[in-house]
């Protein structure tokens, strides 16, 4: 059951419990205190949503920065994580396989301030070995979400 | 100058649903809920061989009975999931979609006067292709307190001595009822004691919400006198592709392949290519949008009891079958009016057969945003008419 309510808030944070009990077929109390208590659990971490900020006036640019990261003895990665994650100009932080450490997307309202950011606050930091910045052209898709879809329905509007 | 039309086709009656497509196409910001193909779009993976196979131009005739490669592929499906074996050499015919199996299984084993047993409500071109085929077709009515299942009492009362065909189609359109094993059970000895043979249009096999789909052509006795009419437009979202299969005992399939030869000669070779896919490939799609209809099923099944318009549990397809009976008016009236007022197309339900009279069929193919405005619409629309009787 919380793997059928996590899938659906997945697609859509938006369904109210009511909705999500008669499309699972549950009570709604039980759906209330399901989520609930995958809130205190931590399972769902938080409710964002997907913008296309292209299509607004506020300027945003994106940056992935791949980074090489010395770890720490006892540590290991945490640290250094920590200390990059709570700067909130970080949206996302991932510990990568491969040929870099981490990977980590910045956005910032001008690419300045995105290049600033990285030669101020990330790239001296301690136990950060080099970074490697690549700026975010286009988005296609986000979280599952295709970013343009004006898809009309193009069905007949009555078949057999 | 003589008359260019024969009899038989003037006499057809056109279908009700285009009747009412015709009103629908007039009000484009209508709300449709009449719609019956899959909103989902054809997964990807069968889109992308689609592509491939235009690249390689693969744009040639196949051999009349389909790929052989694709005959493999259904059959192994076939097996796996509905546990019928057929041998892909000469018990598979593709076909341009399921629609052109109907035709082609009734003008292979029907002679002129031959009566096919058709229980409607039902798919709108089983009658007018038994007529076609010279056939007779004798409809039973279906019973919304039986949810729509036919009951061997029903198909006892319909033999005739010229009965020779039983076209039965589970999950159903329109009214989304399933047939489970124990039903059909109950049918098989009455087939078999009279020596009938049986069309079953299983379209919308993979998609039930209760029990697995059963196939008649499983059950014991059954296989050489069945043909199974199935295809890829419902549960992998390819109505357009055009593509469909027939499968039974090959002295009927290969006699079919003989009409088909000579009316189609084979079916697109794109869609073909794309469909070995679907087959091979996609129970994962499919597992995906049966949950999305199941969901939207519930939603609307709740909506209606709310509404307090009476409507059976479908377990089937993508459709519900609400009964409208308590309005006075017919299936016509009352979509008209629901469409004028509120602009919400839904089917009548007398569009598949006279027993569908006083029921609506309404399709679930539809995302949920859309769904909650149209039965907001329907709900109001029911209000205001029980306001007016009282």
């Amino acid at each position: 059951m919380k793997t059928k309510i996590l899938k659906l808030l997945e697609n859509n944070a938006k369904l109210c419990t009511k909705d999500i009990a008669m499309m699972l077929g549950l009570d709604e109390a039980l759906v209330i205190n399901t989520i609930d208590g995958m809130e205190k659990e931590q399972i769902i971490c938080g409710y964002n949503t997907i913008i296309n900020w292209d299509k607004t006036d506020d300027e945003r640019v994106t940056a992935l920065i791949e980074v090489k990261v010395a770890p720490q003895r006892g540590d290991g990665f945490d640290r250094v994580a920590e200390r990059i994650y709570n700067y909130e100009e970080v949206a996302s932080l991932y510990l990568m396989s491969g040929g870099f450490d981490m990977s980590v997307f910045i956005e910032g309202k001008t690419m300045k301030e995105v290049a600033q950011f990285v030669a101020r606050k990330l790239a001296p930091m301690e136990g950060v070995l080099s970074t490697s910045t690549h700026f975010v052209l286009k988005k296609y898709k986000e979280a599952g979400t295709k970013i343009e879809q004006s898809k009309k329905d193009e069905r007949l509007v009555v078949t057999a | 100058m003589r008359n260019p039309l024969s009899d038989k086709v003037i006499k057809m009656k056109p279908s009700g649903i285009r009747k009412f497509f015709d009103i629908v196409s007039e009000m484009p910001d209508a709300i449709s809920l009449g719609v019956g193909e899959p909103d989902f779009d054809t997964p990807w993976n069968v889109r992308e061989e689609g592509i491939y196979a235009l690249e390689k131009g693969r744009t040639f005739y196949t051999s009349n009975a389909g790929l052989l490669e694709l005959r493999e592929a259904i059959c192994d499906y076939t097996d796996r999931r509905f546990k019928i074996a057929y041998n892909p050499k000469n018990e598979v015919l593709l076909t341009v979609g399921g629609s052109e199996g109907i035709d082609v299984a009734l003008r292979a084993m029907l002679n002129p006067g031959d009566e096919v047993i058709v229980p409607e409500p039902c798919f709108v071109s089983y009658v007018p292709c038994v007529e076609l085929a010279g056939g007779v077709p004798v409809t039973v009515s279906l019973k919304n307190e039986n949810e729509f299942r036919l009951t061997r009492e029903q198909l006892e009362d319909a033999i005739t001595d010229k009965t020779k065909v039983l076209i039965i189609s589970y999950p159903n359109n329109p009214t989304g009822a399933i047939m489970e094993r124990e039903d059909l059970e109950a049918l098989v000895d009455v087939i078999i004691k009279h020596d009938l043979y049986v069309i079953s249009d299983e379209i919308y096999s993979e998609l039930t919400y209760k029990s697995e789909h059963v196939s008649i052509a499983s059950l014991s006795g059954m296989r050489d006198r069945t043909i199974v009419i199935n295809g890829f437009s419902k549960a992998f979202a390819m109505t357009g592709w055009r593509l469909g299969y027939a499968l039974g005992p090959s002295m009927i399939i290969e006699q079919m392949t003989k009409i088909h030869q000579f009316a189609i000669m084979c079916a697109p070779t794109v869609s073909q290519y794309a469909a070995v896919v679907a087959m091979r490939d996609c129970e994962k799609d499919v597992a995906n949008m049966r949950v999305a209809y199941d969901q939207r099923r519930r939603f609307l099944l709740n909506a209606f009891k709310e509404m307090g318009l009476p409507c059976f549990e479908p377990y089937g397809a993508f459709y519900m079958f609400p009964c409208i009976k308590e309005f006075d008016m017919t299936s016509e009236e009352f979509a008209t009016r629901l469409l004028q007022s509120k602009k919400v197309a839904v089917v009548p339900g007398d569009a598949f057969g006279a027993c569908g009279e006083g029921f609506l069929r309404i399709s679930y193919a539809y995302s949920l945003e859309e769904l909650k405005v149209a039965i907001d619409r329907i709900a109001e629309f029911v209000a205001e008419l029980r306001l007016e009787k009282s």
